[in-house]
């Protein structure tokens, strides 16, 4: 009490008004930083645009580079990039809570779930507005950024996969450097001649693992012909997934489960690094995207290596590869949709997305791209990439909102089935049954919305 | 009540109000919503729906609900034991009256200090199944036998065990608390047992592991509630994957998965009620086996 005595509050009875103000300041200062304000919605009389975006290094100093550029050239709009990992989860948080950024940065396979909650808005009045053409962009880009037919994101930077093969493990192996495999029965073949084993029969380098890198092990069926889901059902059971998963415990038999696992555990997890097992010339062939010819310009200059497209098991299908891209969306609540738009056009014109793919060394999803991009693109594959994107067999992730659930189903039977622990026949019949589940829930989730949101709007 | 005490209890509110404000936004608001989200199907970005118990029902079915629990439960089982025990026997170690003690007691301590995503990063590189140190040492032993070292992370069979012993670098906490415990059993009990004539073995296991077993009972329920959520680690090892073949996803990284991968955060919340139902459980049931073997000095 002494220290109230000293502020003249000696009577209880003011010393308890006295706390309860300073209470009631308190908290209403609280209530002030807890609750999230507006950012500033003009920066010198120009309307601010806030851009969530995902990349970091060169690949961020490329998306500055074309925000700059857009902020330079007009004096309406001022583009705040934001740089963040985790940007779907982060994203996911801000539109939930109302206070989401005018433009985010998204992957393609993520997109079907934030489109399904309505999350990210429909493009299509924008484009028309604007006068921009899907069919300026390449078909799978387009296809990857709608949800049941709807356009709900551009595509900003595309990347296609492709066979990398190490030329100089090629010459040792004695099979001409310059000449991959054209079938997956050669590739095979290749891949045994390729293999090698030391003095005490341990794996010391192979020709090709389906598990190295394992980053797709969902698509392993389109170079069987199959697919992974099909006018809305689940397809994983058919006959073409089967027997992709019967190549991939092929490598099992070859190798043998705990000599490939013995393998498998040396090789580095970091793909950006030297140590990468493509990089490192333990693995001469390897699927891999685009972006690979910068890695290796950065960790293994001297390695030799091409690319040409992956050879598929079907007798005439040529140029398999898998699709996929980073998109840029306008998420549902955000303050000036439109500006966000007219930065996205930008983005998407032939201007700034060679600008953006040249700096991250992949290629445009535009249809329209000019020589000088070829020509000076540090990749000296990028046509092939180019080409492979255009191709009738780019497949990609469905368009499922149970995506991420799906998927991950798939990649553990992949691991049971890789490592000997599971036949091909029931994981493939496991997947399908549960994934088969997981969409009858979903389809009943929608549906139970959709009589929900329409009791709530009749 | 007469004025002054209610004066009194006005006052006492207003000095906890700044708690009670705390506690009922950051805690009660989010508990009970969760109660009620967990009978709900709720993605997040959309209201609500309420369905009842369809999420629990849901998950008496869902196999890999049942293989995370099993997950957990298997670790748990391993783990809680061989820490209790690594505790002890250097507690015990790091009593011991030699010189320069304070230097190893902090050495010991000092992994407890490690952040988890380091942590991992550097047992993923020990673990390593070809260059790894740990299987340098085992296969130099191992070897003459024909036996292989296992290949930790990268087999079913082992990557619990490799998470075991990963998280068994961090008993370094319980061994303090066994330390200042320790400094309470009366050095009179010794003496009379010495005179006795009693071996070490019975000095340890009639004295100091009964005036222990209050601090074992504390590090045993915080242990099991550390381990029945286990997360950063497995998270950080296998990038949320929870592979190989669903080996390593524990019961919270499922949970999470459902929350923000899959975007069922109704469907979490009611996994998250399970897991809060276990542990009140099994907390109730070593509470209830401590009155037969916790000795309390002077209770």
């Amino acid at each position: 009490m002494r220290a109230l005595q000293v502020l003249g509050l000696e009577n209880s009875a003011y010393a308890g008004r006295a706390l309860l103000a300073a209470g009631v300041a308190l908290l209403l200062c609280g209530c002030q930083i807890l609750i999230p304000q507006p950012q500033d919605e003009y920066v010198n009389g120009r309307i601010r645009i806030t851009y969530w975006e995902k990349w970091t290094g060169f690949e961020g100093d490329a998306i500055k580079q074309v925000v700059n550029r857009f902020n330079e050239m007009q004096d309406r709009i001022y583009v705040d990039l934001i740089t963040m990992s985790q940007i779907d989860q982060k994203a996911l948080i801000a539109i939930a809570g109302g206070d989401p950024p005018d433009l985010v940065g998204l992957w393609s396979s993520g997109l079907p779930q934030f489109a399904e909650k309505r999350a990210v808005m429909p493009l299509a009045p924008f484009m028309e507005r604007a006068g921009m053409r899907k069919e300026d962009f390449i078909q799978v880009f387009i296809d990857l950024n709608c949800y049941r037919g709807e356009l709900y994101g551009l595509p900003t930077t595309p990347a296609t996969m492709a066979l990398h093969w190490n030329k100089r493990m090629f010459r040792e192996a004695g099979l001409d450097p310059d000449r991959p495999p054209r079938t997956l029965a050669e590739l095979d073949e290749m891949a045994a001649r390729l293999t090698k084993y030391d003095a005490q029969g341990h794996l010391i380098q192979v020709g090709f693992s389906p598990g190295e890198p394992g980053w797709w092990p969902w698509a392993w069926g389109f170079w069987f012909g199959g697919e992974l889901s099909n006018d809305n059902e689940i397809t994983f059971d058919s006959p073409e997934n089967l027997a992709a998963f019967r190549w991939i415990q092929s490598y099992t038999k070859r190798y043998g489960a705990a000599e490939m696992r013995r393998f498998q555990s040396g090789l580095s997890t970091n793909f950006a690094s030297p140590q990468n097992a493509f990089f490192s010339e333990k693995v001469a062939m390897e699927l891999q995207g685009v972006w690979t010819a910068n890695f290796i310009h950065q960790y293994a200059p001297n390695l030799e290596w091409a690319a040409a497209p992956f050879p598929s098991a079907v007798p005439g299908m040529e140029n398999v590869t898998i699709a996929e891209c980073d998109c840029i969306c306008i998420p549902v609540g955000t303050r000036h949709p439109d500006e966000a738009f007219e930065f996205m056009k930008f983005l998407c014109s032939q201007e700034g997305s060679e600008m953006l793919n040249m700096a991250q060394q992949k290629f445009t999803p535009l249809k329209k791209v000019s020589p000088a991009f070829i020509k000076n693109h540090p990749n000296e594959y990028i046509q092939l990439f180019i080409d492979l994107a255009s191709s009738p067999h780019a497949c990609h992730t469905p368009d499922l909102s149970i995506w991420f659930e799906y998927l991950d189903e798939i990649a553990a039977a992949f691991d049971l089935v890789r490592f000997g622990l599971d036949t091909p026949e029931h994981a493939v019949s496991q997947v399908q049954q549960r994934a088969s589940v997981m969409w009858k829930r979903a389809e009943a989730s929608i549906e139970r919305r959709e009589q929900a949101e329409g009791k709530a709007t009749p | 009540m007469t004025n002054r005490e209610r004066r009194n209890l006005r006052t006492g509110l207003l000095f906890i109000l700044p708690w009670i404000l705390g506690f009922a936004m950051f805690i009660a608001y989010p508990l009970g919503a969760s109660v009620y989200f967990s009978l709900c199907d709720y993605s997040v970005l959309k209201p609500p729906v309420y369905v009842g118990s369809a999420n629990y029902e849901e998950l008496a079915t869902d196999p890999v609900f049942w293989q995370s629990m099993g997950n957990t439960f298997f670790f748990a089982a391993i783990f809680l034991p061989l820490a209790t025990a690594l505790a002890i026997a250097l507690a015990l170690l790091l009593n011991t009256g030699v010189r320069g003690m304070t230097i190893y007691r902090t050495i010991f301590f000092l992994p407890s200090l490690t952040p988890m995503v380091a942590l991992g990063i550097l047992w993923m590189w020990m673990l390593n199944g070809e260059y790894g140190v740990v299987n340098h040492a085992l296969n130099y032993l191992l070897r003459p036998f024909g036996v292989e070292a296992p290949t930790w992370l990268q087999s079913t069979t082992w990557a619990k065990p490799a998470i075991v012993l990963m998280s068994l670098w961090g008993v370094g906490y319980a061994v303090v608390i066994y330390l200042a415990a320790l400094q309470d059993v009366p050095v009179q009990l010794y003496e009379a047992a010495d005179l006795d004539g009693a071996r070490w073995s019975s000095k340890i296991w009639h004295i100091t592991l009964p005036l222990l077993s209050p601090a074992i009972f504390f590090n045993v329920v915080m242990g099991l509630i550390t381990a029945l959520q286990i997360f950063a680690l497995p998270y950080v090892l296998t990038n949320g994957a929870g592979g190989p073949g669903r080996s390593t996803t524990f019961y919270t990284m499922y949970l999470y998965n459902c929350a923000f991968r899959y975007l069922r955060m109704g469907y979490a919340c009611a996994m998250a009620w399970i897991l809060f139902l276990i542990i009140l459980g099994l907390t109730l049931i070593i509470h209830r086996a401590s009155r037969r073997h916790v000795f309390y000095a002077g209770g």
